[in-house]
């Protein structure tokens, strides 16, 4: 956990400036929500494997609370960033700061894979997710809640092999969100699942993200999910930040609604047009 | 209440009791088999002696009390030299699974070793500690050493890295990463490891207490061929068998209970 800690450094600027924080009430949809999400500012960011720089420079801020959706074709570097900004990986260059400090339970990844133990049953794995407070007296309560939030309560006792791919999912997002995190970054978590599964599986991530609070971080190659559930879609190309657009529509958003499709259509546009050009995407 | 729900249920006949008796049909069928080839004088007494007769046979050893403690000093060899190879194979096993250093160090070596047939060392073994008790359990540790070493290692090393990762981000120390991941994820290779060696173990033991011994199952054996008491040769045969059957039913049975989570082993 030493990646995590490094982010203790308070982002001077961003505290300086107190409009973050107005800007971030702003994306707490639901009144009562806690604002506890966590500012992010990336600066100079840049990420090389060996002789290949997969980030080339990201400059971005990131406001308390906002769920942010970054997209890209495979391979342009979405998933390096989302694994820089959880820790997993450490940056070549520049920095990645945290409005407050963080400690290692306030950030959490959601996986593609659910990543869940086998030999241990569903109420075990989500207790896993509270880390250093496993042992804490309430571990079982919490863990407990966390199944109830996301409508497997009474899965508690089973083992995950009998588990489907949507509800392995969802163990997988108590075990994120029973550490109460304050970011909680997402790499493709419904890539794996059908159609149908998918769009309950969105809805519920809507929810959870609008009751709680936290910073929201998805990575997704699909723009309609991104577009139905983002406040703000970032789109890599190359390693860069290409475009960023602001999807300024009401919650709860229709799905197939004119201006989801719309925007959807612009994204994909510029997903298209940029990527013409480079040759190592394909 | 629909039409289907009315309906009575259709079954598959289930016999409870049939499931446990089921594997046992085919030795019961050999043995009356054997039996009637006997009576008929299909089969000459002097090559092979009637089930009856080896039961006889059993019968007085029991009586004298010589088969007891025969099969009870196989046992505590069995048991002390699986423990000792068993052991130590699984401390390396776990030592070269986790690290890299140890693994350098001491795979090549132990991989050379594995290739000379532990019988082979038989005639040294004899040079080296005569036919005392400590031959035995060093052939038999040496003969279970390497599959529990190399499944363990095995186990180790295939368990899901996206686990392993996994556990690390949610703040596991390295004591808890191997009890709660790597452990139970490198276990079914482990019980793999283990059948294997029980395996070996009767094998490495009757062997080493045919060529030296005085006493055991295997010198059992090779003392009624010296009288020519083929019943008793017969009887030592059947009870490896049985003893081998419940070596492996007890691993079985400890594999059942530690992976319950397993597919494989989930009652439907």
């Amino acid at each position: 956990m030493q990646e995590v800690l490094r982010f203790r450094s308070l982002d001077a600027a961003a505290v300086a400036r107190p409009d973050f924080v107005e800007e971030a009430r702003r994306f707490h949809r639901s009144p009562d929500a806690p604002a506890r999400g966590l500012s992010l500012t990336i600066r100079g960011l840049r990420k090389s494997f060996g002789d290949n720089e997969v980030l080339r420079g990201i400059d971005v801020h990131i406001p308390a609370g906002q769920f942010v959706a970054i997209v890209g074709r495979s391979g342009c570097g979405k998933s390096t960033l989302l694994r820089l900004i959880a820790g997993l990986e450490k940056p070549t260059a520049g920095s990645i700061s945290f409005g407050e400090e963080a400690r290692a339970e306030d950030i959490r990844v959601m996986f593609q894979e659910p990543r869940l133990l086998p030999w241990a049953r569903v109420l075990s794995n989500v207790e896993v997710g509270l880390g250093r407070e496993r042992s804490s007296a309430d571990a079982q309560a919490r863990a407990e809640k966390a199944l109830v939030e996301v409508g497997l309560g009474d899965k508690r006792g089973q083992w995950p092999s009998v588990l489907s791919g949507g509800q392995k999912q969802r163990v997988a997002l108590a075990r994120a969100l029973v550490s109460q995190p304050r970011v909680l970054a997402f790499d493709e978590p419904l890539g794996a699942l059908d159609a149908l599964t998918r769009i309950s599986m969105q809805r519920l991530l809507e929810r959870v993200w609008r009751d709680q609070g936290f910073t929201a971080i998805l990575v997704t190659h699909d723009v309609s999910e991104a577009v139905a559930l983002a406040d703000r879609v970032l789109v890599i190309e190359n390693g860069r930040i290409a475009h960023d657009f602001n999807v300024d529509i009401t919650r709860p958003r229709e799905r197939g609604s004119a201006g989801l499709a719309a925007l959807e259509g612009a994204i994909l546009k510029n997903l298209l047009e940029g990527t013409e050009d480079t040759s190592d995407d394909l | 209440m629909s039409l289907i729900d009315s309906l009575p249920r259709v079954r598959a006949p289930r016999l409870p009791r049939a499931d446990g008796l089921i594997p046992w049909i085919v030795p019961l069928a050999i043995i009356v088999i054997w039996q009637l080839a006997c009576v008929t004088g299909f089969v000459p007494a002097r090559v092979l002696p009637a089930p009856t007769d080896v039961a006889l046979a059993g019968w007085k050893l029991l009586l004298s009390g010589e088969l007891i403690r025969n099969i009870w000093v196989s046992f505590w060899r069995a048991s002390i030299g699986f423990l000792i190879g068993g052991g130590i194979g699984f401390a390396f096993g776990l030592a070269n699974g986790l690290s890299q250093l140890s693994a350098k160090l001491t795979d090549t070596t132990l991989q050379m070793v594995r290739n000379i047939p532990h019988l082979a060392l038989i005639p040294l073994v004899i040079l080296w500690f005569g036919i005392d008790e400590s031959a035995k359990l060093f052939l038999v540790a040496l003969g279970v050493f390497f599959p529990i070493y190399l499944n363990t290692l095995h186990g180790i090393r295939t368990v899901d890295p996206q686990l392993i990762e996994m556990g690390r981000i949610y703040g596991m120390t390295d004591g808890e990463l191997f009890r709660r991941v790597i452990f139970p994820g490198a276990l079914p290779s482990i019980f793999v490891g283990l059948r294997f060696a029980l395996g070996i173990m009767w094998l490495t033991l009757i062997v080493a207490e045919t060529i030296a011994a005085s006493s055991g199952l295997g010198y059992m054996a090779m003392q009624a061929r010296e009288f020519m008491l083929i019943d008793v040769v017969v009887l030592s045969i059947l009870i490896y068998a049985l003893l081998g059957k419940l070596a492996d039913s007890a691993s079985r049975a400890l594999e059942r209970l530690t992976l319950s989570w397993h597919p494989a082993f989930q009652k439907h």
